[in-house]
């Protein structure tokens, strides 16, 4: 092999450059977030904890279609309560505490999802009521 | 074994030419976005087309099918109680965090006040009557039946609602290249120059508010309808009938009395766009 | 053949960094225009485009101009183009790169961009520019390549790549036609809904872009040691001056409509560009030293180029009359066109746009970045040429 000198030395540092993020934690995940549940006590969803783990995102975005796009704003009613489809009028009713609830896996995953660009938090909704 | 690999390069090629150009064949072919751009309802009775506006002036003919929501405004009653726009205006700033800019660059407007020769550009301002050259009035987006601006969007972030003729607009989608504004000729349309949040006065938890870096305009409250309510501006002019709203296909509905009993007229009929806004001077 | 591009002159290198330096102010205004938002700039509710789209409407008809040697060359086998026409493909390249950024840098979500491609919708015009615009670029660095490549060998090019060759003139007009269609098909904006819109396009942009061919080889005559010929470069002073002779011919066609009819909706974006457009006791004229300075230049350029002087013995005059015509078309399009669309407003009231000095260093930022393309291309094609002799 020529320049094996320059080579080798080059392909380890590539090998350790890429994988930093995995051994620079000590090859650990870090600790799991602990999402906050529903401080009112809900237990309820919309769907089962399992599927809304995983799938809340296309929940949302299917939400987002039927609302905006086809106009079937129908309220959902789910054993005996009631949803109107929408982030901010159904979801955040009971996870009202987006830093402790959305934010925790959020920022764990590293995803940066642009709901809040403009659907409000009730806390931020909190921040503009006093002013009226 | 260097024509293997060219022929190897040249099938690679063709595929990934043929991976990025299927997705939009399929979605051209299939999306039913492009079925309601001719109005989303297939039987229109043979020759009842709707004319093109031949007569160079008042109400265009209207498509008869379907559901289509308009709006009719009594100019007299607002000019006898001119403090009705206002509570109309700050109802629907205060449903839709529709943020106040101080300053003319980067205001939003969803329904606003406007002088007659404003609103109505095409009509003669010429010796108006006094009332009219005196009364404040009133610019909203028209919800038109063949919208330009819809025609314009490249992402259909903007579209036209088959179950009710709203012109709606889906934030989520639009990319902010403001071609919509350039197309509206009623001015309906506002951008978003810079984060909205911090001009928004008073949050309604109900309604989101937008972003930097898109386009927003009157949405016929649609999120109130859902509930059965009646617009913002409407409700806050409810028992005055300065502003009145529904179907104006059902011949049945308050807003077609009106229409059949008062002379109206839209803003811009010459232009073909077909507004779903009708008012009484 | 890149390679080329790591071998040159320090003048080479030093334009390069001069060019860099100007990229650079440019990255850092659009990465505080991205924080901010488009309010960054001097674009307002009343003018919602400014020196961006206008920048892009302008760009497309250099990128466009480089079919005026294409199709003599490769359709009436006229020879003397062929050591040039390279250099109007490798234009074509830096226009559209132009173009694109220009179009990224207005959006108000450009990390968005590609609902153009995820949500088709073919009744925008926007969509069929972004297809035409890509088809364009890709067409232009596909040819280009192919027949430089064919050329260092000195083997004839592949037979295959002339369908492409002549593909890419219908681009060429398609590009500009459909920039046109842009703004001619939208109702309300009297000052652009006009079917002459298009052809005007055409036009100046058939003497923007040979002219800025012309520039480009008397100055790599000077720096390279590349010599177009005579003969070429005074075939492409003839189209130019019959290119900007209809654009002007097109431009007071406007005059007439609006004059003579005298509706005054036709008339007001005119009067504003030229005259000033007066509203409520205020007189609005921003553009009209432009607008003038744009009439001047054109009439006097295409002067100067139908004169002995400029055509057979001077290189100076040849170059300060391209240069000229360059700067007319580039107030006419690049300027006036776009900007006196919005006045006055659809509910006729007049907002005049200033662009903010972080928006005039996005703008300045995205033209060195396209004469930063079209100098490696050219380094490319010279140093093939001279490999060749």
């Amino acid at each position: 092999m020529y320049n094996k000198g320059t080579i080798i030395p080059g392909l380890i540092f590539f090998v350790l450059f890429v994988t930093f993020p995995v051994w620079f934690q000590g090859l650990k995940a870090g600790d799991m977030p602990k999402p906050e549940l529903p401080p009112g006590g809900e237990k309820q969803c919309v769907m089962p904890a399992d599927y809304m783990r995983a799938n809340h995102m296309q929940l949302l975005n299917e939400w987002r279609d039927n609302v905006l796009r086809d106009g079937n704003r129908e309220i959902l009613e789910i054993n005996g309560k009631k949803y109107p489809k929408g982030l901010q009028m159904a979801c955040m009713e009971c996870h009202s505490r987006k830093e402790k609830f959305c934010d925790s896996c959020h920022t764990y995953a590293a995803v940066d999802p642009y709901c809040w660009d403009c659907h409000l938090t009730p806390n931020e909704v909190a921040s503009k009521e006093a002013t009226h | 074994m260097d024509k293997q690999r060219r022929k190897f390069l040249k099938i690679a090629g063709a595929s990934v030419v043929a991976g990025i150009g299927a997705p939009v064949l399929v979605k051209l072919s299939s999306s039913p976005a492009l079925a309601s751009s001719d109005g989303g309802h297939a039987p229109v009775a043979a020759g009842h087309a709707p004319m093109p506006d031949a007569h160079g002036g008042g109400h265009v003919e209207e498509a008869p099918e379907g559901v289509r929501l308009g709006m009719v405004i009594d100019m007299r009653k607002i000019a006898d109680t001119p403090a009705l726009l206002d509570k109309a205006i700050s109802a629907c700033v205060n449903a839709h965090n529709v943020p106040q800019f101080p300053d003319k660059k980067n205001e939003i407007k969803w329904i606003w006040k406007a002088p007659f020769e404003n609103v109505f550009t095409d009509k003669s301002a010429s010796h108006t009557s006094k009332r009219v050259a005196d009364t404040q009035f009133v610019a909203l987006c028209n919800h038109c039946d063949d919208p330009p601006c819809v025609r314009a969007c490249p992402t259909q972030a903007t579209f036209k609602l088959a179950k009710n003729g709203i012109v709606a607009m889906d934030f989520h989608r639009c990319i902010g290249c403001r071609f919509c504004m350039a197309a509206c000729p009623y001015g309906a349309r506002s951008f978003n120059w810079q984060d909205p949040r911090p001009y928004i006065k008073k949050y309604n938890k109900e309604f989101p508010s937008r972003m930097r870096g898109v386009v927003e305009k009157c949405n016929f409250c649609g999120e109130r309808l859902a509930l059965g309510q009646e617009p913002a501006c409407v409700e806050a002019c409810k028992g005055t009938g300065a502003i009145l709203f529904g179907d104006l296909n059902d011949a049945g509905s308050e807003v077609r009395a009106v229409l059949d009993k008062e002379f109206t007229i839209q803003r811009k009929p010459t232009l073909g766009t077909k507004p779903s806004v009708f008012y009484i001077v | 053949m890149i390679e080329k591009t790591l071998k040159g002159k320090p003048a080479y290198w030093i334009w390069l960094a001069f060019l860099g330096m100007f990229m650079a102010i440019g990255v850092a205004c659009y990465i505080r225009q991205y924080n901010f938002g488009l309010g960054m700039t001097g674009m307002s509710r009343d003018v919602s485009w400014g020196l961006y789209i206008s920048q892009f409407t302008f760009l497309v008809g250099v990128a466009a101009g480089g079919v005026m040697l294409v199709l003599p060359y490769y359709v009436h086998n006229y020879k003397e183009f062929g050591r040039i026409t390279i250099l109007g493909e490798f234009l074509a390249i830096g226009a559209i790169v132009m173009c694109l950024l220009f179009i990224m840098a207005d959006l108000g979500q450009p990390m968005r961009a590609l609902n153009v491609v995820l949500h088709p919708t073919p009744n925008s015009m926007l969509f069929y520019d972004a297809i035409v615009l890509n088809g364009y670029l890709f067409l232009n660095i596909l040819c280009g390549w192919v027949i430089l490549t064919a050329e260092r060998k000195q083997v004839k090019p592949p037979k295959w790549i002339y369908f492409f060759v002549y593909l890419s003139i219908p681009f060429a007009v398609s590009i500009h036609t459909v920039t046109a269609m842009l703004y001619c098909g939208l109702p309300g904006r009297h000052f652009w809904l006009s079917a002459i819109i298009a052809p005007r396009f055409l036009a100046s942009a058939f003497a923007a872009g040979p002219a800025l061919i012309v520039i480009a080889c008397l100055v790599l005559k000077r720096v390279a040691g590349f010599d177009a010929g005579r003969k070429a470069m005074d075939k492409l002073v003839t189209i130019i001056i019959y290119a900007s002779i209809l654009n002007m011919f097109f431009v007071g066609l406007e005059f007439f409509v609006g004059y003579y009819s005298n509706i005054p909706s036709h008339k007001h974006a005119l009067e504003y560009l030229f005259f000033g457009l007066e509203h409520h006791g205020h007189v609005y004229n921003n553009l009209v030293p432009f607008m003038w300075a744009f009439v001047i230049l054109a009439f006097g350029s295409i002067a100067l180029l139908a004169t002995p002087l400029a055509r057979k013995k001077n290189d100076f005059y040849l170059g300060l009359g391209c240069v000229g015509l360059f700067l007319a078309f580039w107030l006419d399009k690049g300027i006036g066109f776009v900007l006196a669309g919005f006045v006055p407003t659809p509910l006729h009231e007049i907002t005049e746009y200033i662009p903010t000095a972080n928006e005039l260093g996005v703008t300045i930022g995205v033209w060195a970045t396209g004469f930063f393309v079209v100098t490696v291309l050219y380094k490319i094609a010279i140093g093939v040429e001279h490999e060749v002799e």
